[in-house]
């Protein structure tokens, strides 16, 4: 049987699909009657999405400068 | 690449630096650019490379152990205490932004630098790899790892509704 620390060890494999069938099969068995390991899951989840959000440049960030982007491409062909 | 070398140093001055390591590098190697990715692309890398290199002369990229910032469980592999759901987060918030940035920088070097690779720059774990000088699998152990960790520092924020 699958406790809430193999769930928390497993996590990983679940979410990028590399567990085998029969130990995912288990380890949903698991979520599907723990409340605290589907919330740890779910907010493990948004932890990954905060991360992207918040510490992204956003639309408004500075792209490289177009004359540095030319100069690099001017010395490459140079070479 | 100034945004990009400050998020894995925490430091205008080094990252500054890094940034401008990253050019002279980049000028060096403008011959192995093969057009294939976007050049931002591969500025983008030659920055954090740049960063890395920063990190570990400081000998910042050290093994450091967070297991006290990752969950407990009792011996029977339960656990230690109740995981509560959280209430929705609105990233557009300043202060949502702020107390994530700041957890973000409450992990040790090492795992924030796999955590920023990963799930904000979106590199693969391939490429973390070999911008670190590490296994696949080391980087998949240090971002399970650093997320966790980040998850516990988030958690109390996150149920109060501060967000």
């Amino acid at each position: 049987m699958t406790t809430c620390k193999e769930v928390v060890d497993f996590l990983l494999k679940y979410l990028e699909n590399e567990l085998p069938q029969s130990q995912r099969a288990e380890f949903e068995r698991h979520l599907q009657g723990c409340s605290c390991c589907r919330n740890y899951l779910d907010t493990y989840r948004e932890t990954i999405r905060l991360s992207k959000c918040c510490m992204c440049d956003g639309p408004d960030a500075p792209k490289i400068p177009d004359d540095l982007v030319a100069a690099i491409l001017k010395a490459k062909s140079n070479k | 690449m100034l945004a990009v070398a400050k998020r894995m140093l925490r430091d205008q001055t080094a990252a500054e630096e890094a940034v401008q390591d990253a050019f002279i590098s980049a000028f060096k190697s403008v011959g192995a650019f093969n057009g294939e990715s976007k050049l931002s692309t591969w500025l983008h890398r030659i920055t954090v490379n740049a960063a890395l290199m920063k990190l570990r002369k400081a000998g910042r990229l050290r093994e450091t152990s967070i297991d006290t910032m990752l969950p407990a469980f009792a011996d029977d592999g339960h656990r230690a205490r109740p995981v509560a759901a959280w209430p929705s987060a609105d990233e557009e918030r300043a202060q949502t932004r702020q107390t994530v940035m700041k957890a973000i920088d409450q992990l040790p070097d090492i795992y924030r630098a796999v955590l920023i690779m990963r799930d904000v720059d979106g590199l693969s774990t391939a490429q973390a790899a070999q911008l670190l000088d590490i296994t696949e699998p080391a980087v998949k152990v240090r971002l399970h790892r650093a997320r966790m960790a980040l998850r516990e520092l988030l958690d109390q924020p996150m149920r109060e509704g501060s967000l």
